[in-house]
């Protein structure tokens, strides 16, 4: 249950920038290699959420699909998981291109008054 | 119907829910999610709020937007960095031990100690959700060991590792070796500021593990395919174990070894004992 430390460093990045202001939204990007699961994020943010400046910030979580690049012959091949062959000319030497993102894209504070 | 989505669910017929729903915000924005339902928690104010409020912009109140673009594990990573160069500073090879639990770290660790202590100089950190067990077994063969209690964390953190080594204080141009907590799954995303990862892999696993795990095979530089003096009392095909790990990672350095037979350790030890050289500060 990775999810949960990656979860308490999402709050803690978030509220060190919110620097006292309240947190009304999260935007995430979590890639489907990543070996991080968007629904138990979603389960332990509002846990974590919890008594910082986050509490009742709603989370918005962008997925990235996998994708590799065939070292062979160039063609982008879609990936659901690590290991894959390209379809194009049957090599296993498939490079991730995409979906390993774990990144905080955006967060939306209330303007100090 | 549910209180928290107003889908035809019951309460008491909740499990495990993740159909999508569409929402309009005040600002008359449509969009549609899915999350789970879970009993007892749909009443429960964060989700309430966490999951639909999804306060775009809240009436009344102003708010701004801030682009991060930062990586989730950035904190993580950048004690990793601030550790791996302290050891770098100091000529100390430090090695994350990873695998699931039984498949014979501890073990392996104490023969390797045993063997090279008289040529080597040795720290050990382990992790383990409980217990000091496993450094008393290392203190055991002479050789300095902090346990570090995770208590119910799952994998060790670059700031644990951190504090491991300030009571540690491992020698100059010394073996660091860093037992992680049993389990395939989370240490692989997190560094230490280990110069590698070595996964132990043991031959009463199913062949196929490293493709169920392919993580932690993909961040590991050296696969040690422990207890092989038990493949002739065993179906296991070692050279199929081999060939799925190379598939999810074709860099793997592979040594087939036992604890108890000695095999393979010496090539185990020389593979050590180069990298130890890598490591050397020039003088």
């Amino acid at each position: 249950m990775h999810e949960l430390s990656i979860t308490r460093s999402v709050v803690a990045i978030v509220a060190e920038r919110a620097a006292g202001r309240r947190v009304t939204r999260v935007r995430l990007q979590i890639g489907a290699l990543s070996a991080v699961m968007p629904e138990a994020v979603r389960f332990c943010f509002g846990v974590c959420a919890a008594d910082t400046p986050l509490a009742g910030a709603a989370l918005q979580i962008d997925e990235i699909p996998g994708l590799g690049c065939c070292d062979d012959c160039g063609a982008h091949v879609p990936l659901d998981a690590l290991v894959g062959r390209c379809p194009d000319c049957g090599t296993a030497s498939l490079r991730v291109i995409a979906g390993r993102e774990l990144n905080i894209k955006e967060m939306e504070v209330e303007s100090c008054v | 119907m549910c209180v928290t989505c107003g889908c035809g669910n019951t309460e008491e017929a909740l499990t495990l829910h993740t159909a999508e729903h569409e929402h309009v915000h005040a600002d008359g924005t449509r969009h549609t999610h899915s999350h789970p339902h879970i009993p007892g928690f749909a009443a429960v104010p964060f989700r309430d709020a966490a999951l639909h409020s999804h306060a775009a912009s809240v009436p009344g109140r102003d708010t701004r937007t801030l682009q991060l673009e930062s990586q989730i594990l950035g904190k993580n990573q950048v004690t990793a960095e601030r550790n791996r160069s302290r050891l770098a500073a100091r000529g100390i090879l430090a090695l994350n031990l990873v695998s699931s639990p039984g498949a014979g770290k501890t073990t392996l660790l104490e023969r390797t100690l045993t063997d090279l202590k008289s040529e080597l100089r040795f720290g050990v950190i382990e992790g383990d959700q409980e217990t000091s067990n496993d450094a008393e077994r290392i203190r055991a063969t002479g050789v300095p060991a902090v346990q570090i209690n995770t208590g119910t964390g799952c994998h060790l953190e670059a700031d644990m590792l951190q504090r491991a080594l300030e009571a540690l204080d491992p020698a100059p141009e010394s073996l660091l070796m860093i037992e992680n907590v049993g389990n395939l799954v989370c240490p692989a995303l997190f560094d230490l500021g280990e110069r590698a990862k070595v996964v132990i892999f043991s031959v009463t696993e199913g062949e196929d593990k490293p493709l169920k795990y392919p993580h932690m095979f993909a961040a590991a530089e050296v696969l040690l395919l422990s207890k092989t003096d038990l493949l002739p009392h065993i179906r296991f095909d070692i050279d199929l174990a081999a060939s799925h790990a190379l598939s999810v990672n074709p860099r793997l350095r592979i040594f087939r070894v036992s604890a108890y037979s000695g095999e393979g350790l010496p090539q185990w030890y020389g593979w050590l004992k180069s990298e130890l050289a890598l490591c050397r500060v020039p003088a």
